[in-house]
């Protein structure tokens, strides 16, 4: 993966890139126990697959979804946050 | 020795000489399953047998024995890290490395070299004056020394970093060594082989039964083998072999690459590791210059290598020797890196009764490969945690204990 698709700036050198990890979900820290948020906090889904992960576009300031296979590399597809849909 | 070579050279056999016993098929249990034929587990099953007695243990190595990170790492044993767990954990580690080739019957040409850490900010040497501090509090031989002790050591450095990043001055660490990393492996390997453990190559691990929270056996490649004690010695492979148990780790998986050049004279007695120019670099005693870098910035479970990663790595090489625009890079490759958020490792016991985990080595592994086989065996013997690795728990992370040893991870990263 030496390219990788910026869904507002279109096919970019991966080194413009910086990886922000797997999305995920947030409990509610009001109503969460300590050890679920201690739980959300440190731990990640370090297994292999398929990902939706956050990336960020640094030359545009443009935060986005990447679903990324992290076993062979290969991206299917990227979009805005929330824009999942229209990808 | 003299006496073994005059008997095989009159003898009229002269079978290749095994490290350990070719076994055909697993029994249908074990006291403890080791997953991972690394050092690691190796070292666990030898020590397992010599200070425990407990020599009903088979090693299950998915490829062959010390292929991971294991025979994938530069090589570098030191104990000049941050935290005073650290400090004392590694030097421990040392300490057993420095009489294991005599232990083991095995050369492991351990070499005593002596390790710069280069500091090339005003913070950079703020960091090394509080490693060399903490290291001398616990009794370990770490100072901070000037440019001109470091030009003594290594004349042929350019101080000036080809003007991009002048050197202050270092922290230099007397016990800082290299060693023959399979040869670790297979020392271990065939320590554990001669006191009863049993090892299988080709064998992966599929699936681990756990029943009402306990570990009752492992189904592998070979068949279902029951037990009650399983440690997880698997370092990239860790989070797949944690999801068989349903636990959750903070552990993520990261590349780690590194390259030799072609051989040389020998010329670089010391170990050199720069921070800010992402390198660190020593001669092997076969005269290739063994080089690494940083992790790979994103998740990847493979090990591929890149063209960035040498091009990255050689030019800040030739910011520090321009003399070596000539040699050529002959090898490279990567090892799955099993990351931690406080850069110290996992180990001891889980939530899962009888399943022990000895993971998050990163990429720090190698160097503590005695003290961690070691401190597990005793873990699992005992099913209890020696106090030395008490701050490296799995329940840290819940506890909001971590354990901060960053600043030593030998490069930035």
């Amino acid at each position: 993966m030496k390219l990788l698709q910026c869904p507002m700036n279109g096919t970019r050198p991966i080194s413009e890139f910086v990886f922000g990890g797997e999305l995920r979900a947030m409990p509610n820290p009001e109503t969460s126990t300590d050890k679920e948020w201690a739980a959300y906090v440190h731990n990640r889904n370090g297994a292999p697959g398929l990902k939706k992960e956050w990336w960020y576009h640094g030359p545009s300031g443009t935060w986005f979804i990447a679903e990324r296979n992290t076993l062979t590399e290969e991206v299917l597809r990227t979009y805005l946050f929330g824009q999942e849909t229209a990808a | 020795m003299p006496l073994r070579l005059l008997k095989f050279a009159f003898s009229k056999n002269h079978p290749a000489p095994r490290f350990f016993r070719a076994l055909e098929q697993p029994k249908k249990s074990y006291d403890v399953v080791i997953i991972g034929g690394g050092g690691h587990g190796l070292a666990a099953a030898y020590y397992l047998a010599k200070d425990h007695g407990i020599t009903n243990v088979a090693v299950l190595e998915r490829g062959y024995i010390g292929g991971g990170n294991t025979g994938r790492n530069t090589t570098i044993v030191r104990s000049n890290y941050l935290t005073p767990e650290g400090v004392n954990f590694y030097d421990a580690s040392v300490k057993i490395y420095e009489g294991l080739s005599e232990e083991l019957d095995l050369n492991l040409f351990y070499s005593n070299r002596g390790h710069f850490t280069l500091a090339h900010t005003e913070s950079a040497m703020h960091t090394m004056r509080w490693r060399a501090e903490v290291n001398k509090h616990v009794g370990v031989e770490s100072r901070v020394v000037g440019p001109d002790e470091i030009a003594k050591a290594c004349p042929q450095l350019d101080l000036s970093c080809s003007g991009h990043a002048p050197i202050l001055g270092a922290l230099y660490h007397a016990p800082g060594s290299i060693a023959r990393h399979d040869g670790v492996a297979w020392g271990y390997a065939r320590g554990a082989d001669r006191q009863g453990a049993e090892i299988f190559q080709n064998t992966e691990v599929t699936g681990i039964d756990v029943q009402s929270g306990k570990v009752a056996g492992v189904h592998t490649s070979r068949g279902y083998i029951a037990t009650k004690k399983v440690l997880s010695a698997v370092a990239g492979f860790t989070p797949r072999v944690t999801k068989m148990v349903g636990l959750d780790t903070p552990i993520v998986i990261h590349p780690l690459q590194a390259c030799v050049t072609e051989p040389m004279k020998p010329w670089l007695n010391t170990i050199l590791v720069s921070g800010s120019l992402h390198v660190y670099v020593s001669q092997s005693s076969r005269g290739e210059l063994v080089m690494g870098s940083s992790l790979d910035p994103y998740e990847v479970h493979s090990t591929r290598s890149s063209l960035d990663f040498v091009e990255g790595l050689t030019s800040h090489m030739l910011d520090m020797f321009p003399f070596l625009s000539n040699v050529k890079i002959v090898r490279q490759w990567a090892g799955m890196a099993d990351m931690t958020p406080d850069f110290a490792p996992i180990m001891g016991k889980t939530p899962v009764e009888g399943f022990y985990l000895d993971a998050g080595w990163g990429t720090w592994g190698f160097k503590a490969t005695p003290i961690s086989g070691k401190t597990m065996a005793e873990t699992i013997a005992n099913d209890r945690a020696p106090e030395m690795i008490h701050s490296f728990r799995l329940s840290r992370f819940e506890d909001y204990e971590l354990t901060g040893e960053k600043g030593a991870a030998s490069v930035g990263h």
